[in-house]
């Protein structure tokens, strides 16, 4: 691994300063993507900002929302997160049991990885993304691969989620490295309206999205419709064909298993 | 950099690059060699420490992050003369073969009861085992290691947190 300065700040502020502070910077969360890449040399910052002394870990519920700090790991959430069961179950399948004592719920969104899990809850809970200086809907946060709403520096600090009157989430696992070939995440809020159902799509195709014909026939208690296979991932774990028909099937194992 | 480390209950001083992983230090700095490098890319399990009571792979965590916690290795749970009760259930139920990935599923073992209790079934071991290879044993003797190494730690009321 490339050298680089670690800082290890107490404050958000901190954070950001020492973000700017020169040369090309990364935030370090859990590190269970950016060391990995650091150490194949992908990643070869100048310096690393370790989140994990700004107490940005938690889990805590108001009304209508389940929210949970960036920075609590993958297991408290699998264990802590009751009030979504949906949300337990997803993060309980994350990596394995080692890797989800590190991950963390922030370190995942903000990477934003085509096939990570967390984004599919996020879009499908309609939650809210705060960070040090904005609030993010998820509808606007998701920018494809990669890629997110996030300025350069921006530090998540907690999520949102929507609680459900329902929700599930269903995987077909890459069997080496449990990340989604297609994963998706239905939920139901209260009312009548196509509004009621949220749909995503992780996995699938080049960022997590919004399976809007999937939201509207469930709406009107049509079975689900088919995946074009046109915009889907094609690489050597699946082609588009076969992820476009494993939405669908991910689709109906979701909405059997809602609760 | 300087860092201050806690591994198997002693304070260690130690000097070294901020890009040094936990795993290095344990092995080139310390001479705990019992801790292991399989893949080098956070999937075997071989290199698994616990930190503050929680396995995690010493492969993808800086040194750096695990200052102001315990470390336990695999050379902090038992002695030759007195194994700890999962690891004396490895030898029982011939739980390794080349004995490679072994410390790490020693951890691994004790993640599961830190998590599920003593009273394991041979199904659950083998999901919760999903983060740790093994090439040679087929994983049926680690799983009887484990559950056996559970119920045992319950008898002499040994706990997950070494």
């Amino acid at each position: 691994m490339h050298d680089f300065a670690l800082h290890r700040p107490r404050s958000l502020s901190e954070a950001t300063a020492q973000f700017t502070s020169g040369g090309e910077a990364a935030y370090l969360a859990g590190g269970h993507t950016l060391i990995p890449a650091m150490k194949s040399r992908l990643r070869m910052p100048d310096a690393l900002v370790d989140l994990s002394g700004l107490g940005l870990a938690g889990i805590a519920r108001d009304a209508d929302r389940l929210w949970i700090g960036a920075m609590t790991r993958h297991a408290d959430v699998a264990a802590g997160a009751a009030a979504i069961p949906a949300l337990a179950c997803l993060a309980a399948g994350i990596g394995d049991a080692q890797v989800r004592n590190r991950g963390t719920l922030g370190g995942s969104v903000a990477n934003n990885d085509p096939a990570a899990d967390y984004p599919a809850a996020v879009l499908a809970l309609d939650a809210v993304i705060e960070t040090d200086r904005a609030t993010h809907a998820a509808d606007d946060f998701f920018q494809g691969m990669f890629a997110t709403a996030l300025a350069d520096g921006e530090i998540i600090t907690r999520i949102g989620f929507a609680i459900p009157q329902a929700a599930a989430y269903a995987k077909f696992r890459h069997p080496a490295s449990r990340y989604a070939i297609v994963g998706v995440f239905v939920a139901r809020f209260a009312g009548e309206s196509t509004d009621a159902w949220r749909v995503a799509v992780t996995g699938a195709g080049p960022g997590v999205f919004r399976w809007t014909d999937a939201e509207a026939a469930l709406a009107a208690g049509r079975d689900g419709p088919a995946m074009p296979a046109d915009d889907l991932n094609s690489d050597i774990h699946a082609g588009a064909d076969y992820r476009a028909h494993l939405c669908g099937v991910m689709l109906k194992q979701a909405v059997a298993n809602l609760a | 950099m300087q860092m201050t480390l806690t591994i198997n209950g002693k304070a260690h001083g130690v000097e070294a690059p901020a890009a040094t992983l936990l795993v290095e230090v344990l092995r080139d700095q310390l001479g705990l060699t019992g801790t292991h490098i399989g893949c080098d890319t956070s999937q075997c399990g071989a290199c698994n420490v616990l930190v503050d009571g929680q396995a995690v792979k010493a492969c993808t965590m800086l040194a750096a992050q695990a200052q102001g916690a315990a470390i336990t290795t695999i050379e902090g749970l038992g002695s030759p003369q007195a194994l700890h009760p999962m690891q004396a259930a490895f030898r029982e139920a011939h739980g390794l073969q080349c004995g490679f990935c072994t410390p790490g599923m020693v951890i691994a073992g004790l993640e599961i009861v830190r998590k599920h209790g003593t009273q394991l079934t041979p199904e659950l071991v083998a999901h919760e085992l999903e983060g740790n290879l093994c090439r040679c044993t087929g994983y049926v003797n680690i799983i009887k290691a484990i559950v056996a190494g559970a119920a045992a730690m319950e008898t002499v009321g040994e706990t997950a947190n070494a």
